[in-house]
């Protein structure tokens, strides 16, 4: 039963992971420039994707991961400059459709560029399951869950330590202010996406092993993403972290204890009732209206 | 009244589509283009209905292909495993929409912005799960078969006949639709629109005329699920997924918020363009995501708002 429990709650932690890692990116979006960008899911689509076929094209796997997050974050920075900066000002609904219209554009991209075939990677510490308390984790599960501690550990030291996280959280807080006092908020914006793009790309290379890869893999990642956003409360990044392994959590023990059918319909239906008690996510703080 | 006056009627913009509707039909080399028609209309009926609900009253939803998906079954199970007839099937379909709607809508429609977004995308995907699980009754992930009766007379095998009662069926609706929008019930749903608290202290009761116009729309996409159903003659539970709310979504955004005349726009670019892009096979989708994108960059009011605004001011 504990055992059982044990080895739901690793996939769970695994996954969540990787969902905390794509709703970091939304949040980081969002808080920069108020776009909710569909095409995360794609970023971590091209980390995956990019990494597999410059590893296929002979470069060493690390070499082959550098270049596919390069790429991604050069995507990410296209994106900003010539689809959303042009669009600057138009309404909440407009942006979402032109970023779906991105993702759209990077799928097709992707499938003429590479392949519409399941990919994998070679696991980084082999395929040794270690055991633990009855349970079994796959070693390379651990590495996804350093990374992703590691990714959110200097995202945070970036943000909070810097000077230019400040310049960060100064565009969030207010744009307005933030440019009278001698910020570039367009290029913090820029700068967003590119980060966005770049957590989303490494997000994308650490699951392959587990989880396989292929032109198509965004769509849902960038819903589940989405999704765990908002049940953490929009806006926040520990919200994001804790939606996003939330989420990874009802959906393991749910496939689990009920059905592996209704996992996605579990998730989605906490979600509901988390936003039915609490309209603002778990973490979001209420806004007061303004008239 | 004058002519000038009669042009502003809200009825006007629809006198427009009649003759195009009628006369669009000589043209059309082969029963493939009254296909294309036929979907163009019943998209632009689902389209119409979320845009009463996105485009007057403000209120997202990313999950309406949920709705689509309970008309298109209704007409599926209810001839086959409950002897209902077709068009008692839709209607029925239709009024289970709206009443699920209702229920549904009293929680969800309490959020605001991303947060209405994100739950009534998870509650459209849920109708969809439930669609693929519970396979006794839908045929799975792989569907169902649709019996197509005559229908009004018709012989609804082929594509003609779903051609005119499909663009039939969407000017009665728009009528309906302008007349709501025109009534009561329209101001104080525009009213909430631009300001919900300016609208409440008027005395509005928000609430209940949100529930109101996310019933009907709920309807009205399940009366073009119902069509779409019979028309193909079978139905997957693709039809309520993700990508088609997120495609109902983009025809309203991409025809004009708040425009009926630009439901039917959207819904006729979104159904005709991957018809036409697919003569660049691999590269079909990246167009369609570049089009997507230049039309709402360049037109971010949807292309018959700024066409009109366009017009207004060259006239000027």
């Amino acid at each position: 039963m504990l055992a059982e429990s044990l080895q739901f709650f690793f996939s769970g932690l695994t996954v969540g992971a990787v969902y905390a890692l794509v709703a970091l990116g939304f949040t980081l979006i969002y808080n920069a420039c108020d776009v909710i960008n569909f095409a995360q899911g794609e970023f971590v689509m091209l980390g995956g994707m990019t990494t597999v076929f410059l590893a296929l094209a002979g470069l060493p796997l690390p070499i082959a991961a550098l270049l596919a997050v390069a790429v991604t974050v050069l995507m990410g920075l296209a994106l900003h400059r010539l689809a959303i900066e042009p669009a600057r000002g138009a309404s909440p609904v407009v942006l979402i459709i032109i970023t779906i219209g991105a993702s759209i554009f990077l799928r097709g991209v992707a499938q003429v560029a590479f392949d519409k075939n399941f990919h994998s990677l070679p696991p980084v510490f082999g395929t040794n399951p270690i055991q633990l308390g009855g349970a079994t984790i796959l070693p390379h599960s651990l590495l996804v869950l350093a990374g992703a501690g590691a990714i959110v550990l200097l995202l945070w030291l970036f943000i909070d330590r810097t000077l230019i996280g400040k310049a960060l959280i100064a565009t969030a807080t207010n744009r307005l202010a933030a440019r009278l006092v001698g910020i570039d908020t367009r290029r913090m914006v820029g700068l967003s996406f590119a980060v966005a793009a770049g957590i989303g790309a490494i997000a994308g290379i650490l699951i392959t092993p587990i989880t396989l890869t292929s032109y198509d893999v965004g769509t849902l990642l960038a819903l589940k993403g989405f999704a765990a956003v908002m049940l953490g409360g929009i806006g926040s990044a520990l919200g994001a972290v804790i939606g996003g392994l939330a989420l990874g959590m009802v959906e393991a023990f749910s496939a689990g204890y009920l059905s592996s059918k209704y996992k996605d319909a579990a998730a989605f239906l906490v979600i509901l009732l988390v936003l039915f008690a609490m309209p603002q996510g778990l973490l979001g703080r209420g806004k007061v209206e303004r008239v | 009244m004058s002519v000038r006056d009669l042009s502003r009627h809200p009825l006007a913009a629809l006198a427009w589509i009649v003759p195009i509707i009628t006369v669009l039909p000589l043209f059309f080399p082969s029963a493939y283009y009254y296909r294309i028609g036929a979907l163009v209309f019943i998209f632009a009926l689902a389209a119409l209905g979320l845009n009463l609900l996105m485009g007057f009253a403000g209120q997202v939803s990313l999950g309406h292909a949920g709705f689509l998906g309970i008309g298109g079954y209704a007409v599926a199970i209810g001839p086959a495993y409950l002897g209902v007839p077709a068009w008692l099937a839709i209607i029925g379909g239709a009024v289970l929409s709206g009443l699920i709607a209702y229920a549904v809508g009293r929680p969800i429609l309490r959020l605001k912005g991303h947060y209405l977004a994100v739950a009534t995308l998870g509650f459209g995907l849920l109708i969809a799960i439930v669609l693929t699980n519970e396979s006794a009754w839908t045929g799975g992930p792989d569907g169902i078969s649709v019996p197509r009766p005559a229908l009004f007379g018709l012989n609804m095998r082929r594509s003609e006949p779903w051609y005119w009662l499909a663009a039939a069926s969407f000017l009665l609706s728009a009528v309906i639709a302008t007349n709501l929008i025109d009534s009561p019930t329209g101001r104080a749903l525009r009213a909430i629109h631009d300001s919900e608290l300016a609208a409440r202290v008027l005395g509005i009761d928000v609430g209940q005329a949100k529930l109101a116009v996310f019933a009907i729309s709920a309807a009205y996409a399940s009366v073009a699920g119902s069509y779409l159903a019979l028309f193909n003659g079978h139905i997957t539970p693709d039809i309520a997924g993700f990508l088609n709310s997120i495609e109902l979504a983009a025809m309203v955004v991409l025809g004009g918020m708040g425009s009926v005349v630009g439901s039917l726009v959207g819904a006729a670019v979104l159904v005709v363009l991957p018809q036409v892009l697919t003569i660049l096979h691999e590269y079909e989708h990246i167009m369609l995501g570049l089009i997507l994108m230049g039309c709402m960059i360049f037109l971010r009011r949807g292309i018959v708002p700024s066409l009109q605004a366009a017009w207004a001011g060259a006239r000027r």
